[in-house]
């Protein structure tokens, strides 16, 4: 069995040295883990800051990158002072930074100096979600003239496909007018904050779109999103507001090239939820 | 509301949409519908529409600052670089654009501080 160099007791077993390696990333107020040693084979807890500093720093501006309109709201401080304590207190839990951040949103929400700023949080979940349809899988928008061919009977029992890139958000805010004025799509102006608005995410081609939808059509779409009929879809957005307009909606789902599939029974394919 | 009642209410929704986002100009009167060779036509232009605005640049420039390829109208990848993005929202930084709209009632405002 191997031992240390400096106390001839065995060294400790890999995962364990593993762990204090990976806790003292996290916490600086933990020594450099021991026998870690340089180049020079000397112990040196100020190479091992660098490299705690880098792994914290590269997590933060990748959060800057993703989030660039919640920056802008906030300043470089405070949004790195927040993006710190959010990578300590949630480290990536896959190798892939690209799905990282997801849980920043919620963690804006419940962060208590941004509490001034309700709308934060709101702003943050339309930037995840603008990343989330970018990467999101390609699908071909379904010609409407399909739809001729379902005989009417069969109507009450019609679900729709929902090109994998759809989402919508309901927002306590006007976070996407914040967002579109932070992001340099609309010049700065004043606000109404009891304006809570209502937002449908999708790529159809190659350009992230946003839209404002009505609170009824946010219930409508995710009800669609969580695979119920259209029947089903109608009601729950009926009861939300009953001058609801299916028809309208439809169009509107249709001309946004978010339809790209329909059936008699929910999809087999469960959409994958990022 | 019985089954067959919203079956057809469904089937009528449908029809309504359809012939919606098929005409998306309607005529002089605003009542003719297009011929179905006017139809494909305009579908088409609408298509060539759509593939021209596809451009397969922006995946390069995705991962810094997404907001390049931010889709509206005129927008295109080259006019925005990164680079451009980013050196703008420096400048236009006050810290916390939105210090001016922290009273929850009355003058609410994103216009920077100078």
């Amino acid at each position: 069995m191997p031992a240390t160099a400096e106390s001839g007791l065995p060294a400790p077993p890999l995962h364990e040295r593993q762990r204090a390696f990976a806790d003292a990333i996290l916490n600086p107020a933990l020594a450099a883990p021991a026998g870690l040693l340089g180049p020079d084979g000397v112990a040196s807890a100020h190479r091992f800051g660098v490299y705690r500093n880098n792994v914290v720093m590269g997590l933060i501006h990748l959060l800057e990158d993703k989030f660039p309109a919640v920056l802008r709201l906030v300043g470089t401080p405070f949004f790195q002072a927040m993006a710190q304590a959010f990578v300590l207190s949630c480290p990536p839990q896959s190798p892939i930074l690209l799905q990282y951040g997801g849980q920043f949103p919620d963690f804006i929400a419940r962060f208590t100096p941004a509490r001034e700023l309700p709308y934060l949080a709101d702003v943050a979940r339309i930037e995840q979600a603008y990343l989330e349809a970018y990467h999101a899988e390609d699908a071909d928008a379904l010609d409407p003239s399909a739809f001729l061919a379902i005989a009417p009977q069969d109507f009450d029992r019609l679900h729709l496909q929902l090109h994998p890139s759809v989402q919508v958000l309901s927002c306590t805010g006007p976070a996407l007018r914040i967002w579109q004025m932070n992001v340099g799509d609309e010049p700065l102006q004043p606000v109404d904050l009891g304006e809570a608005q209502c937002v449908l995410v999708s790529r159809p081609e190659a350009l992230v779109e946003l839209r404002e939808i009505q609170g009824s059509s946010e219930v409508f779409i995710s009800s669609l999103l969580d695979q119920a009929s259209v029947v089903t879809a109608l009601q729950r957005a009926l009861a939300a507001d009953p001058e609801f307009d299916l028809s309208a909606n439809l169009a509107g789902l249709l001309e946004a090239q978010c339809i790209v599939g329909f059936g008699f029974a929910p999809p087999d394919v469960k959409r994958n939820d990022p | 509301m019985s089954n067959s009642s919203t079956a057809l209410l469904l089937a009528t929704a449908f029809s309504t949409a359809i012939a919606a986002t098929m005409v998306p100009v309607a005529n002089a009167d605003g009542m003719k519908m297009m011929t179905k060779e006017q139809m494909m036509q305009t579908r088409a232009a609408n298509q060539k529409r759509a593939m021209a605005q596809k451009l397969e640049k922006c995946f390069g420039v995705a991962l810094k600052g997404h907001n390049d390829c931010y889709a509206g109208a005129g927008t295109t990848c080259a006019g925005t670089s990164s680079a451009d993005y980013q050196g703008n929202a420096f400048k236009l930084v006050a810290h916390g654009t939105c210090t001016t709209m922290h009273t929850p009632k009355g003058d609410g405002s994103l216009t920077p501080k100078a």
